[in-house]
This record gives structure tokens, C-alpha cells and sequence, in this order.
């Protein structure tokens, strides 16, 4: 390979991959259950050749069960579809909390795959501030990974959400496993590219157990 | 003897209908949505073969292939999976799995697998 892809596109590119290929998993999971109705609903017809009625009840059920995985399908890729679009403007103002709400239901499945209970507390007030949607996403994604080894024994981390006088603050709280061995690896270069881009602040607090994103409210971002 | 069958997956309703399908096909069906629950069942249990999913909560196929192996060695193991890459696949064969089935899968190619899967273990 000749040209070296930047810190930031490598990035970049990781997340936006790994994020596609948990929504393909969750998507062929939907996919099996509707599959397997299918073939439910083929045995009964079979079965109803030989002479054994249809139970109306149970046709009901398998209505009910396939619509719930198609409203299941359509939340994941509705939210897939906004995770593509967060990258059609690299900067934009955007409401923070549906950001952080996608960021959450995106990496729902990473999550609960380490059996880790992610908890979001968002402002009573929503919060627009003007920033790199993606690369947040992104960011976001470097430190709740970081946090979830960080969780310890407790395994929940709670992502709070709080306005502060020139800035806002994202806190990754209860980190019981948080140390500073844990933190000679963190920030890497990946998030100090992101942190940069996003004129962001990241700080780590072992004895609170916390880690601290800031992000301006005001920013030369755009 | 009909084959006795344990099914492991952390997505209920695949579990519960594909439990329904296999039944019907005449197959003795046991069923649980962890990997942690399905390795204390092989040990108060006799198996003909387990399905299992790869990719589950707090133990992954993987990590809960090798502990079967380990506690049951001669239980035949299909893993069924959403999406798996080639090098995936011949990691878990390698590591003692029978085969592994992409979801959404053939139910008749399933049924024949856990009939040779039987034959195996009753060699």
C-alpha cells in the first residue's frame, strides 16, 4: 500500500465500520425470527394438508411476533440512517441529546455483549451546540469502550449529561475498575486527534471514578 | 430414540419458535438464553448435541465453545450465527466445533446436521 491513511480517516473508518457490522448482525437476527415464522407458518400448512386444522389463536401470534421484529428492524435502521447522515456536514449545530440517544442505541449491542448496563441522564432542558456530529459519535465511542473495561466488577456506567458555564460536560460515571495503570493507555493518539478536532477537554478522575468529557459551547468548530 | 437437542440463544423468540419447528421434526428440545446456564445444564444432562449461538451477552460462543470442550469433549456443537466471517469459522472448527450455520438458516439442513451429529456421538 502506497499512501498511509491519517489517524483521524483510520479512525473514522474503523467506527463507522464496526457500527455497520453490529446493525448487519441485528438486522440478519431480525431476519432469522421473521425466517423462522415463515417456516412456522409453511409447517402448519403442511400439517393442515394431512388434516390437522389451524389453530386462529396461534396465526395471531405469529402476525404479532413478525410485527415486532419488523418495528424492531425499522428502529435499527432508522437509526442507521441518521448515523450515515451525521457525516453529510462534517460540522453542524445539532441537539445533544438526540445525539448522545442515537450514540447509545448504536452501541446498545457492544454493551450488552460485555454485559456492561449503560445509564444515560440527559439535562431537563435539550442543548444544541455547534460541533462535528460524527466525530463526536466517534469520541464518545473511544471513551464509553474505555469506560466499560474501566466499569470493574460493577459493570454499569453512567453517562451524564450536565450544562456547564462555557461548556458542556459528558461524565462517565462509576468506573469502579478505573486506575491510573488503566490510564497510561488513555487518551491514545486516536482521541487527542478527536479531542482536537472537536476543540474538546478529557479529563480522568480515578479517585471519583469518573471521566470527563468537555465539549465547548461556543466553538471555532464551525 | 428421538435426538435430544440443547438450544442456546439470547434471542427468545428465535429460541422459543425454532424449539416449536424442531419439536414438530420429532426432536427433544431443551432451551436457554445463556451460555453460563447452557454449561451447568450439559453437566446435569445428556445431550445429543448443542446449538449455539456465537455472538451472546457476558459469554461469548467462543469463550463458551472452549469451556464445553473442556467439560463435555465428545459433545457435538453447532454454532449458529448471524454473521461469520470465514476466518471466524475455522477458528470455532478448529477449537472442536461440528459446523457452523449462518442465520437465517435451512431448517432441514439444521435437522439433518443434528441426525449426523447423533450418529456421531453414538459411534
Amino acid at each position: 500500500m502506497g499512501a498511509k491513511p491519517d489517524i483521524i480517516t483510520e479512525t473514522g473508518l474503523q467506527f463507522f465500520s464496526r457500527i455497520s457490522a453490529s446493525i448487519s448482525h441485528e438486522i440478519k437476527n431480525v431476519l432469522a425470527i421473521v425466517n423462522e415464522n415463515a417456516g412456522l407458518l409453511e409447517d402448519f400448512t403442511l400439517m393442515a394438508d394431512r388434516g390437522k386444522p389451524i389453530d386462529p389463536a396461534r396465526l395471531k401470534m405469529m402476525a404479532a411476533a413478525v410485527k415486532r421484529q419488523v418495528g424492531r428492524a425499522d428502529e435499527i435502521i432508522k437509526n442507521m440512517n441518521r448515523f450515515a447522515h451525521s457525516i453529510d456536514q462534517t460540522t453542524s449545530t445539532v441537539d445533544l441529546d438526540q445525539t448522545i440517544e442515537l450514540f447509545i442505541a448504536l452501541t446498545a449491542r457492544f454493551a450488552a455483549m460485555r454485559g456492561v448496563k449503560v445509564e444515560l441522564q440527559l439535562p431537563a432542558s435539550p442543548l444544541r451546540i455547534p460541533t462535528a456530529p460524527y466525530y463526536l459519535m466517534n469520541l464518545l465511542w473511544l471513551c464509553l469502550d474505555f469506560c466499560m473495561s474501566a466499569s470493574g466488577d460493577e459493570k454499569r456506567v453512567e453517562l451524564v449529561v450536565e450544562e456547564a458555564e462555557n461548556s458542556v460536560r459528558i461524565r462517565f460515571q462509576r468506573l469502579a475498575g478505573l486506575s491510573a495503570a488503566l490510564l497510561e493507555t488513555f487518551p491514545s493518539d486516536r482521541e487527542k486527534i478527536l479531542l482536537t478536532v472537536l476543540e474538546a477537554v478529557l479529563t480522568a478522575e480515578p479517585e471519583c471514578a469518573e471521566v470527563v468529557l468537555r465539549l465547548p459551547k461556543n466553538t471555532g468548530v464551525i | 430414540m428421538p435426538a435430544k437437542v440443547l438450544i442456546v440463544d439470547d434471542e427468545k423468540d428465535f429460541l422459543d419458535i425454532m424449539a416449536e419447528r424442531l419439536r414438530a421434526r420429532g426432536v427433544e428440545v431443551s432451551t436457554t438464553i445463556s451460555a453460563e446456564n447452557a454449561l451447568k445444564m450439559v453437566l446435569k444432562e445428556t445431550y445429543d448435541v448443542v446449538i449455539m449461538d456465537l455472538m451472546m451477552p457476558e459469554m461469548d460462543g467462543f469463550k463458551a465453545l472452549k469451556l464445553f470442550k473442556e467439560t463435555r469433549p465428545d459433545l457435538p456443537i453447532i454454532l449458529l450465527t448471524a454473521n461469520v466471517p470465514e476466518e471466524k469459522c475455522i477458528e470455532a472448527i478448529k477449537l472442536g466445533a461440528m459446523d457452523v450455520i449462518e442465520k437465517p438458516a435451512d431448517l432441514n439442513l439444521l435437522t439433518q446436521k443434528i441426525k449426523d451429529a447423533k450418529a456421531r456421538k453414538n459411534k
